[in-house]
């Protein structure tokens, strides 16, 4: 069934055909309508959750984490300040290897307040351990809420599906809603090895010395690394079941191209338009957009870009002092690469400034231009 | 305790994914990391339970006749107990490793 949703919705619905057992969040714009519409599903008797109403998203995300320790699918959302209220519940998360799935909506940090889109929210939360990815549509949004479950409940660790604010969110776009049964045949219940049981009990999360905290370490770097290959057969398999494949990277244009676009999130439509565009004038152009950022796909980035001459990367973030995340990331997935071609970065769209055909016109101009890479470009800033 | 078997690990292996215990904490002794050990001297002991309601953890066990034992397997060497004894029935001393 098509139905026309917005972003937000998206992932209530996501969250809905995957069965989720248990959600707990706490509204924050432009997420709230993802939980506004789960409260309402669940008082309507068309999802059956508790839904757990908390004050703050520490409490979200903690009440999360205990309904997953005891066995329940868990969903939960939030935006910006309210995922740097999460920061430590997301360690946790992590660490007690719960399958929470956070649906994220990308919104810049404060101050000065803004409700409008930047990515720098989720990307500091790059080292916590829990599972990204950047999605494009909304279809995707829905898509990859099913989706992550299935890995995340394999690999035992959180998963955040991210969206940027207004350009996705509060954007009506035509979402095809799978019939049930077949989610179903997809996404089998959810049984960890060991939870919360009086009738099996285990104490979790205790005091953990130096003797055995490095292995656990240790395994949850094995779970991300696995996670790789079940992220790449979670989407085949949905590809099969439901038409649909989206891959850990998606390619567009890329095969001959001497400039190679780096993107992700909403970017990517809008630089996928421009390709066309500059193709039509024979300039070779193709875009990588990144979709899932942890685990990092690391050797796919080093095989769509192996035959590039030009890599220029925008990034809607900046780690200060440094430069754009994603550029940062890139770089050093090239490093160790046999080819490893020059890499321009762009710092665009912070703070939902919009990034449209021309900007990257500009991009793709300038880093043909130039002969010398640069690490951090402000394109567009007012002078 | 059902399933409760007391498991040494070898390494990343075969251990559990996450920091689990295998069995509830009658098996996981939780007092290795014990400095001080406390010794009540029963000689000075008139058991009055004061030291059985200040343990914080509770390591503290009563005998019938309300007489004060120490479970060593949980105990923490806080202190405690020998803080609040009216009677100074109880010592801290230091763990021989």
């Amino acid at each position: 069934m098509k139905k026309v949703l917005m972003g937000n919705h998206a992932l209530s619905y996501g969250a809905k055909l995957s069965r989720v057992q248990v959600i707990a969040a706490y509204p924050i714009t432009p997420q709230t309508q993802v939980v506004e519409l789960l409260s309402e599903m669940c008082a309507d008797g068309e999802l059956d959750a508790q839904f757990v109403k908390v004050e703050s998203e520490h409490s979200a995300l903690a009440a999360s984490i205990g309904a997953s320790a005891v066995g329940a699918r868990t969903f939960t959302a939030t935006s910006a300040q309210g995922l740097a209220l999460m920061h430590e519940m997301i360690h946790w998360a992590v660490g007690a290897r719960t399958p929470v799935v956070l649906g994220n909506i990308n919104r810049a940090m404060a101050p000065p307040w803004s409700i409008w889109t930047d990515q720098n929210d989720s990307l500091s939360e790059r080292d916590t351990g829990i599972m990204q990815v950047y999605c494009e549509s909304n279809q995707e949004v829905q898509d990859t809420v099913i989706q992550a479950y299935k890995v995340a409940e394999k690999v035992l660790l959180p998963c955040m599906v991210v969206l940027d604010a207004f350009y996705l969110s509060h954007t009506y776009e035509p979402v095809d809603i799978p019939e049930q049964k077949l989610v179903d045949k997809y996404l089998p219940p959810f049984n960890p090895p060991y939870k919360l049981d009086p009738k099996d009990v285990h104490a979790f999360g205790g005091l953990t010395d130096a003797k055995w905290y490095y292995e656990l370490r240790y395994k949850i770097e094995s779970a991300m690394n696995r996670a790789r290959e079940e992220w790449k057969k979670a989407d085949d398999e949905f590809g099969k079941i439901f038409g649909r494949r989206y891959g850990l990277v998606e390619d567009y244009r890329c095969k001959d191209a001497d400039i190679i676009l780096i993107t992700s999130g909403t970017i990517t439509g809008t630089a996928r338009i421009t390709v066309d565009i500059l193709r039509d004038k024979g300039k070779k152009v193709g875009v990588l957009k990144i979709r899932v950022f942890r685990p990092f796909p690391t050797d796919k980035v080093r095989e769509m870009l192996g035959g590039a001459k030009k890599v220029a990367c925008i990034d809607r973030n900046i780690s200060f002092g440094q430069s754009g995340i994603f550029f940062e990331e890139i770089k050093s997935a090239l490093y160790n690469s046999s080819h490893r071609p020059p890499i321009w970065g762009y710092i665009a769209g912070l703070g939902g400034r919009d990034v449209t055909p021309e900007t990257i016109k500009e991009i793709v101009k300038r880093t043909e231009e130039s002969d010398r890479p640069e690490d951090l470009i402000w394109i567009g800033l007012k002078k | 305790m059902p399933n409760a078997k007391k498991i040494i690990w070898k390494g990343v292996d075969d251990m559990p994914e996450m920091a689990v215990s295998i069995a509830s904490m009658r098996i996981n002794k939780t007092a290795s990391w014990r400095n001080l050990k406390p010794i009540i001297d029963y000689n000075k002991c008139k058991p009055c339970g004061i030291c059985w309601k200040f343990c914080p953890e509770p390591s503290i066990l009563l005998k019938e006749d309300g007489t004060p034992m120490i479970d060593y397997d949980y105990c923490k060497g806080c202190g405690i107990c020998a803080e609040e004894c009216p009677r100074n029935a109880i010592t801290m001393h230091r763990e021989e490793r």
